[in-house]
C-alpha cells in the first residue's frame, strides 16, 4: 500500500498542556486508518494539525513523499486533504448547495455565482452517494436531520477529488440505518483509492470498516496495528493501559 | 457497498428536479410560513394596517403630495440602513452611522458653500487647475468624491480596529459616534449654519422626472424583471433543475407591474417620480445583487451564520468583516450627501438627532435579524417606509414629537418580537 500522508515525531502544546508528544502517524491510499484513543488522547489535535487549523510545534509533515509546510486549511485542501469535523462546520443559515461549495464557489463569465452548475453538481454528488432522504438542495441546513447533515458534510469533503478524507466521529449522532449508510460510504471511499482517516469511539464500527488502527493515549502514540491481527480486547487494553512509546524518563515495564 | 437497489431507487432529490405545480408551490410557501420562515409577510401586513389606520384618521395621508414627500424624507435613513444591513448580516452593529453621515454632509457642504481661496504662494497650482484665478470653485463631483472618500476611510479605521484587535463593534462604533460628532463640530469651525446652494447636489432631492420618463423607467423595470425570470427559467430547465411554476412567475410579474405603475402614477399626480426615489431603488437593486449573487455576499452570510465554518472553508473572515464595515460607512456617507441635498445647508447638529436610531431600526423592522446571517437589503427600504409612514401619519394627526417617538419605539419592539418569535417557531417545528 502506498503511504500518502506521514507525520514523523510531531508535537503540539497549548500552554502547559502537551496535547501531542512526538507522535508518528501514516495513512495509506485505499485503506481506512482508524485513529482511536480515550478522551484527551490527542486525536482531535492530530487531525487539526493535519488539516492546517494550527501548525505542529515540531516534527515533519510528509505528503506524497515530500516534506510540506501546511499553514492553513487552504494549504491542506490544496494538497487534497479534506476534513469532516464532529461539529460538521456547516453554516445553518445557508442552503445545502451554498454549504457544499463554501469557499470554492463556481463563478460564471460575469463573476456571478454560478448557481445552476453548483446545484447540478451538488445533486449529482448526493445522488452518487445514495443520499436519498433529502427533499431539496435549496433547504437551509438548519432544517435538516442529523443524518442528513452528516451526509452533506461527507459529500462536501469527497466532492473535491480529494486524496485524504478525515472523518471525525461520523456516526456519533446517528441512528442504526444512518450509521450503516455512513459506514458503507466510508468503505466505498477507500475502495475508490482514497486514504480515509476515521476517528471513532465505536470499536464495532472500526472493526467493520478499518484496515489499520493507530492508538493514541495521553498525547503519545501507543501502537499502530492491522485490524486482521488484533482483537477488540487488545485495542481496549492499548487505549486504556497501553505502554507509551518514546516517553523520556519512563521505564519500560 | 453500493447495492443495485441504491442505484435504481429514485431518490427524493431526483424527484425534486421536476417542476412543482402552482398549487404545490403555494402550499410549500404556506408550510414555510407556518414553520416560522415569515419572509416579508409581517412588514407587508404592517404597512397595510398603517395605511388604513392613518388614511381613515386623516384623508391627507394617502395624497400624492404627502406620499412623494414621505419618499424623499425616508431616502436618507433608507440608504444608511442599506449599509447597516451589511454589519447586521455579519452579526455586528455600527452605532456611528449617524455622525459618519454628518461628517460626509459637512465635508460637501463646506467645500461647496463658497469658493476656496488658494494662497498666493501657490499661484503655480492656481495656474494649473484654475486658469490663474485664486478663487477656486470646487466642482460638485470633487466634493462628492471627498465625502465618500472620508466615509470610506472612517469605515477602514473602525473596521480595522475591530478586526485587528478583535474588539467588540459596539464599543468601537460608540466611540466613533462621539469622535465623528467632534469632527463635525471642528469642520463647522464655530459657524452656526453654512448654506450650500450647489444646484447639482440640491438636485438629488429636488428634481423630479417628467411623467413620460417615469412611465418609461417603470416599463424598463418590468421588462428587466420579465427577461431575468425568463432567462432563469430557460437555463434552469435546460440544466434539468426545478423551476418556479409559470403561473407563479406570471402572477409575480403582474403584481410587480401593478405596484410599479401605481407608484409612478401617484408620483405623477404630484411633481413626478423623485430622482432620489429612483436612486434609492437602483441602489437597492445593485446592493441586492452584491449580497445575493456574488462571492462577497455569500461570505457575508457565511461569516454571520457560522464564523468557524467560514474560517474552515478557507474564507478570510477578517477581510469580509472589514469590508462589511467599509460598506456600512460608505453608504452612511451617501446618506450624508442626501442629507445636505435636502437641507441645503449644514449645521453643527448634522447627523445627530433621530438619524442614527432610524437608520438602525429600519432594517430590523424590515426583518433583518440582529443575530446575524439572515436578512436582505430591501428590509431597510420597507422598514424605513414603516418608520416614515408612522412619523408622517402621526404628524398629520397633530400629535407631538413625544407621542411620535413612543409609537416608533413600539413599532421597533414589535418587529424585534416578531423576529424572536419566528426564531422560536423555527426551533419548535423541529428545525434547529
Amino acid at each position: 500500500m502506498e503511504t500518502i500522508l506521514e507525520l514523523k515525531g510531531v508535537s503540539k502544546s497549548f500552554g502547559a498542556v502537551q496535547a501531542l508528544n512526538n507522535v508518528d502517524f501514516r495513512a495509506n491510499l485505499g485503506e481506512v486508518m482508524a485513529l482511536v484513543g480515550d478522551n484527551g488522547a490527542g486525536k482531535s489535535t492530530l487531525i487539526k494539525g493535519v488539516a492546517g487549523i494550527y501548525p505542529f510545534d515540531s516534527g515533519d509533515y510528509i505528503f506524497e513523499g515530500r516534506k510540506v509546510n501546511v499553514h492553513g486549511p487552504r494549504d491542506a485542501a490544496a494538497l487534497g486533504i479534506e476534513v469532516v469535523y464532529q461539529d460538521l462546520a456547516l453554516a445553518d443559515n445557508l442552503d445545502v448547495v451554498a454549504n457544499m461549495f463554501l469557499g470554492r464557489e463556481r463563478l460564471d463569465r460575469l463573476g456571478r455565482l454560478d448557481e445552476i452548475s453548483m446545484e447540478q453538481a451538488c445533486i449529482d454528488t448526493l445522488s452518487s452517494l445514495a443520499v436519498t432522504t433529502l427533499r431539496s438542495v435549496r433547504l437551509p441546513v438548519r432544517s435538516l436531520s442529523g443524518g442528513q447533515r452528516q451526509s452533506i458534510a461527507v459529500a462536501k469533503a469527497v466532492m473535491w477529488n480529494s486524496k485524504v478524507v478525515i472523518l471525525d466521529e461520523p456516526t456519533a449522532a446517528l441512528g442504526v440505518a444512518q450509521t450503516r449508510q455512513v459506514l458503507d460510504l466510508v468503505r466505498r471511499l477507500a475502495d475508490k483509492g482514497l486514504a480515509v482517516i476515521l476517528i471513532s469511539h465505536n470499536l464495532h464500527d472500526i472493526f467493520e470498516v478499518a484496515d489499520r488502527i493507530t492508538v493514541l493515549r495521553l498525547g503519545y502514540l501507543v501502537r499502530e496495528m492491522a485490524v486482521k491481527e488484533t482483537s477488540y480486547e487488545e485495542v481496549v487494553k492499548e487505549m486504556t493501559a497501553g505502554k507509551l512509546s518514546h516517553v523520556p524518563g519512563m521505564k519500560e515495564s | 457497498m453500493t447495492t443495485p437497489e441504491d442505484i435504481t431507487v429514485e431518490s427524493a432529490l431526483q424527484k425534486s428536479k421536476r417542476t412543482l405545480t402552482a398549487s404545490e408551490y403555494i402550499s410549500s410557501y404556506f408550510q414555510r410560513v407556518r414553520s416560522g420562515d415569515l419572509g416579508s409577510l409581517p412588514i407587508i401586513i404592517g404597512l397595510i394596517i398603517i395605511a388604513i389606520l392613518f388614511q381613515s384618521a386623516n384623508s391627507n395621508f394617502l395624497t400624492p403630495r404627502n406620499l412623494v414627500n414621505l419618499f424623499v424624507q425616508m431616502s436618507i435613513f433608507t440608504v444608511i440602513g442599506y449599509g447597516v444591513v451589511f454589519v447586521l448580516l455579519l452579526g455586528e452593529i455600527d452605532l456611528s452611522v449617524g455622525y459618519v453621515a454628518g461628517v460626509s454632509a459637512v465635508v460637501t457642504g463646506q467645500l461647496l458653500a463658497r469658493p476656496i481661496l488658494i494662497p498666493p504662494e501657490l499661484q503655480a497650482l492656481a495656474d494649473l487647475i484654475n486658469g490663474g484665478s485664486l478663487s477656486y470653485e470646487v466642482p460638485w463631483y470633487l466634493a462628492v468624491a471627498c465625502s465618500l472618500g472620508v466615509a470610506t476611510l472612517i469605515g477602514l479605521l473602525q473596521g480595522g480596529l475591530i478586526t485587528l484587535f478583535q474588539l467588540p463593534s459596539f464599543i468601537v462604533t460608540v466611540g466613533g459616534q462621539l469622535a465623528w460628532n467632534g469632527v463635525v463640530l471642528l469642520l463647522m469651525g464655530g459657524a452656526g449654519t453654512v448654506n450650500m446652494r450647489n444646484p447639482t447636489i440640491r438636485g438629488i432631492t429636488q428634481s423630479f422626472f417628467p411623467a413620460e420618463w417615469g412611465y418609461a423607467l417603470g416599463a424598463i423595470v418590468v421588462i428587466v424583471y420579465v427577461l431575468f425570470e425568463a432567462y432563469q427559467y430557460r437555463s434552469r430547465s435546460r440544466a434539468g433543475l426545478s423551476v418556479k411554476p409559470i403561473p407563479i412567475v406570471a402572477l409575480q410579474g403582474l403584481a410587480l407591474g401593478v405596484m410599479v405603475f401605481a407608484f409612478i402614477y401617484v408620483c405623477n399626480q404630484d411633481r413626478g417620480l423623485p430622482f432620489v426615489g429612483v436612486l434609492v431603488l437602483v441602489l437597492m437593486a445593485v446592493l441586492t445583487y452584491l449580497t445575493t449573487q456574488t462571492k462577497f455576499g455569500r461570505y457575508l452570510f457565511a461569516v454571520g451564520g457560522n464564523r468557524e465554518a467560514a474560517r474552515r472553508a478557507g474564507i478570510s473572515v477578517e477581510r469580509i468583516r472589514l469590508m462589511g464595515f467599509v460598506m456600512c460607512s460608505l453608504l452612511a456617507g451617501m446618506g450624508g450627501l442626501i442629507l445636505v441635498s435636502r437641507l441645503g445647508s449644514v449645521a453643527p447638529d448634522a447627523g445627530g438627532g433621530q438619524l442614527l436610531l432610524n437608520s438602525l431600526a429600519a432594517p430590523v423592522i424590515g426583518g433583518t435579524s440582529l443575530y446575524g446571517g439572515s436578512g436582505r437589503i430591501s428590509s431597510a427600504f420597507f422598514g424605513a417606509l414603516v418608520i416614515a409612514a408612522v412619523d408622517n401619519g402621526m404628524f398629520l394627526l397633530g400629535l407631538g414629537a413625544g407621542q411620535r417617538l413612543i409609537l416608533t419605539a413600539i413599532v421597533l419592539i414589535a418587529a424585534v418580537i416578531v423576529d424572536a418569535l419566528s426564531r422560536r417557531t423555527r426551533e419548535r417545528s423541529g428545525i434547529r
